[in-house]
């Protein structure tokens, strides 16, 4: 009982600085407004209290100058507050490139965490310090949330879609992970920890892993046991080479950016997205993959991307 | 207390209370000042489900573990605590009782536009509450008054289906009063009262009755939609069905901003009577303090995103929802500095009704500009879905609505009884009110600001202390709301005789007897004067 509550609500990443000021200057403009109004009332309410019982003080209809004094003071303020705030926002939901992605899986009442280097956590969330991390989220079942204060980050974990958030940890220590979505009955024990380390730590704990297979090696090996390989790799389906980031033409003349979403839609439902020039053969997997093998698979397409990425694989095997 | 009161010193002989007696006389009332009672009664019995439902969470809360209840149980009775507080109380609160009560009144007519309408409202209302109690005793809900899906359709174990259904029910009434009072509004003034030169809380009255007409209908529609995915398994929000479950977040919202509206708005409606009233002053800037009612309805459709800022919406959609949210904060600035300024050189009187206005004004501006806190869309980030959201709404709803509802009811009670409370009651139940409101909720802003989920029964234990403050204060809160129950029941039968206009109050409802006859004025009044003319001869 006697833990301070603020032990875990420090300024732990690159948004919690930018954060805090901001909250500074709406704290300023709300604390100068509470004691003009509560000033205003109590001086009025003392000063002009009702000296005798049948009273009938002077009437004032209103005064236009001081309706749009109050109006445009407010207005002018409300403008600062959004630009200000909606800029931190912009750059809050575009992660930089070159983040280091990890994968976040949310189902009723836990959170699994893959590291593409193939590291599976449960409830716990490993990261470097000093590196721009992207997660990308999804959920099982009901939607969950992904939060963490002291990095005063927050994003909806949606069943059937990926969302993202990223932040770069800025202090090593642990921190609280909260689902801040109603989820159920055990919502508030779908809770866990984001453990912030040095990079070099963070490198041994990856590598002090039992796990040698990475997230793609996962993903090759469903690419054979579910048969991907007996199209996609004999020329009957759109071959996965250099697929990742492309642009896909599509049987009704449309093109989608081959990203996330594109290739676990045409994992999950074929029939919506035709690729031009391909016979309409692809199953649905839906009910027969996780959604850790669809990512499984996903980043095994993704590290067929370039001849870049499959060198830089091929090494570390 | 003016000079009119101490002239009579008795009831008038026949007045709409004792015209006749028996239950038919209550039931079958075509009256709106007898169905004002019914509903009185009824929003009475559950703000009282409510609050014994907050009561025992707050008491859960004390034990970072749960103090009192399991998980499964603390869930089901936040659903019914907001749930109950906000369709089967707030909503019908001040519209249903004082609206009902006081809109033939304040426009000099001898009462609604459809009254056989306005019973039928009850009894739907009546229907849709015992469809929702119902579904309490049948093992209660456990989805959040919110509902949000796939939880909601596919995956909770709950009475979801009886619990929508009340709901689902329970929004026609609303629709059938809003469109009572526009059309009463529209057609049954009395001679010479024109647009403006209508009480404050007509225009409020009438901003609500067009969001009752807009929204309500949503709310409806996504009710059907949520039954049809849980009962028929139609995909519409469950993605494991095909459905999308954003969308069910959209709808929902469409109704449930404005619903907020509903909730302060006649709230604003009341303490403007009674700033001008214990002020003994027009309202300074009429015009915008009735257009800025419009203003807030007309807003309040454009900015349901807002809820929704971290659901995964795109960019683009955020920064519109955010923009539209801080215009919505204008007109509300623009109410409070017209209150504080109609205080300006006014004759200030200190009774129970204004010391509830003051409360008003003051917890209604942190309310706001906390407000301004959540529009800022990167700070929204941090404190949604946080005790400091808990916090901002009730600040609005509990701070605002509740506030301007029991000021009202202490205002009109003269009126509606033909007797006086004890002041001295009214004024400290006001105080206890006022701090233990602040005390409970402000702990929540700070719990919300270090990260404090809300919906958690059981939660780390830092947060302690700060729960345990919240929950004293709700403690003085209850205490609060406990002893004008006892007085106002007492004064009702006991009470010193109020006399037409104890206030000394402008406005044609002072004009007819306390209480009044069943026909309101014996002679339908012409009105030579505009609102609030203190400075006029009377």
């Amino acid at each position: 009982m006697q833990a301070e509550p603020t032990m875990h609500f420090i300024n732990a990443s690159n948004w919690a600085t930018q954060w805090q000021h901001l909250f500074y200057f709406l704290m300023a403009v709300s604390v100068f407004f509470s004691i003009l109004i509560f000033g205003l009332i109590f001086y009025f309410a003392i000063k002009y209290r009702r000296r005798f019982k049948d009273e009938i003080p002077e009437q004032i209809e209103g005064n236009l100058a001081l309706e749009v004094t109050w109006t445009l003071i407010p207005v002018g303020l409300c403008i600062v507050m959004f630009v200000w705030a909606s800029g931190l926002y912009v750059r809050y939901s575009i992660p930089p490139k070159g983040s280091t992605e990890i994968f976040v899986i949310g189902r009723q009442w836990m959170w699994k965490v893959q590291h593409a280097e193939g590291v599976q956590e449960i409830n716990e969330l490993h990261v470097p310090a000093g590196v721009p991390i992207k997660l990308t989220m999804t959920s099982q079942d009901v939607i969950h949330d992904f939060a963490v204060p002291a990095f005063r980050i927050k994003r909806d974990v949606l069943p059937g879609r990926y969302t993202s958030e990223w932040f770069t940890p800025t202090k090593t220590g642990r921190f609280h992970l909260f689902c801040d979505q109603y989820c159920g009955t055990s919502h508030s024990s779908m809770v866990g920890w984001v453990i912030v380390m040095e990079p070099t730590d963070y490198s041994r704990w990856l590598g002090g892993s039992v796990v040698n297979k990475s997230m793609a090696d996962m993903g090759a090996e469903i690419y054979t046991r579910y048969g991907c390989d007996t199209c996609h790799s004999t020329g009957a389906g759109p071959p996965f080479a250099g697929l990742y980031g492309s642009v896909v033409k599509l049987t009704d003349g449309q093109t989608v950016k081959a990203d996330d979403a594109y290739i676990r839609d045409c994992i999950l439902t074929p029939a919506s997205q035709r690729v031009a020039g391909y016979p309409p053969i692809m199953p649905t997997f839906q009910g027969q993959l996780e959604e850790e093998q669809i990512l499984q698979l996903t980043a095994y397409i993704k590290s067929l991307a370039s001849t870049e990425s499959q060198e830089r694989r091929a090494t570390k095997q | 207390m003016s000079a009119t009161a101490t002239e009579i010193e008795t009831l008038p002989a026949v007045h709409y209370l004792n015209v006749n007696y028996g239950w038919r006389s209550w039931l079958f009332t075509t009256d709106h000042k007898r169905i004002a009672w019914l509903y009185l009664v009824a929003v009475t019995f559950f703000f009282c489900v409510g609050g014994l439902a907050a009561t025992l969470m707050r008491l859960n809360l004390i034990e970072p573990q749960g103090a009192l209840v399991e998980p499964s149980t603390y869930n089901r009775l936040f659903t019914l605590h907001g749930l109950v507080m906000i369709f089967f109380f707030l909503a019908p609160s001040i519209p249903a009782v004082l609206g009902n009560f006081l809109i033939p009144l304040m426009i000099g007519a001898r009462d609604l536009a459809f009254p056989r309408l306005n019973l039928l409202s009850w009894y739907i209302f009546m229907l849709g509450g015992a469809v929702f109690l119902y579904s309490t005793l049948s093992g209660g809900v456990d989805t959040g008054w919110t509902f949000y899906t796939p939880l909601s359709t596919t995956y909770a174990n709950s009475s979801v289906m009886s619990a929508a259904m009340g709901v689902f029910i329970s929004g026609f009434s609303s629709i059938l009063t809003g469109l009572n009072f526009i059309v009463t509004i529209h057609k049954m003034r009395a001679p010479g009262l024109t647009w403006f030169r209508l009480p404050l809380f007509l225009w409020s009255m009438y901003a609500t009755s067009i969001i009752f007409i807009l929204a309500m209908p949503v709310i409806a529609i996504t009710m059907v939609l949520l039954m049809l995915e849980r009962f028929l398994h139609v995909g519409i929000f469950d993605p494991a069905l095909g459905g999308d479950p954003i969308l069910f977040q959209h709808l929902f919202w469409f109704f449930g901003h404005p619903e907020v509206y509903v909730l302060v708005l006649p709230a604003m409606g009341v303490v403007s009577e009674l700033v001008a009233t214990f002020s003994r002053k027009r309202i300074f800037g009429y015009s915008f303090v009735a257009f800025s009612s419009v203003g807030i309805a007309a807003l309040s459709f454009l900015v349901w995103g807002h809820h929704m800022f971290v659901s995964g919406q795109s960019i683009y959609t955020g920064l519109i929802f955010s923009a539209f949210s801080f215009m919505v904060a204008i007109p509300s600035a623009v109410k409070v500095f017209n209150w504080t300024a109609t205080l300006y050189k006014g004759s200030i009187s200190f009774d129970a009704p204004m010391l509830y206005a003051l409360g008003f004004i003051g917890l209604f501006t942190m309310g706001g500009l906390t407000g301004l806190f959540l529009a800022s869309i990167a700070i929204d980030i941090h404190v949604h879905d946080t005790y400091f959201i808990v916090a901002h709404f009730h600040f609005i709803m509990v701070g605002g609505a509740v506030m301007g509802y029991l000021g009202g009811i202490h205002y009109w009670w003269p009126k509606m009884t033909g007797r006086m409370y004890p002041q001295n009651w009214a004024r400290l139940s006001a105080l206890l009110i006022f701090v233990g409101f602040n005390l409970t909720f402000g702990p929540q802003f700070i719990l919300g600001y270090y990260g404090m989920p809300r919906r958690y029964a059981v939660y780390p234990p830092e947060f302690q202390v700060l729960n345990v403050m919240s929950s004293a204060g709700a403690s003085i809160l209850a205490i609060g709301y406990f002893i004008p129950l006892i007085y106002l029941i007492w004064s009702a039968r006991y009470g010193p005789i109020a006399g037409p206009n104890p206030w000394g109050a402008k406005g044609l409802e002072w004009t007819t007897a306390s209480p009044p006859p069943s026909e309101n004025f014996e002679v339908i009044p012409i009105v030579t004067e505009e609102a609030y003319a203190y400075g006029a001869k009377s």
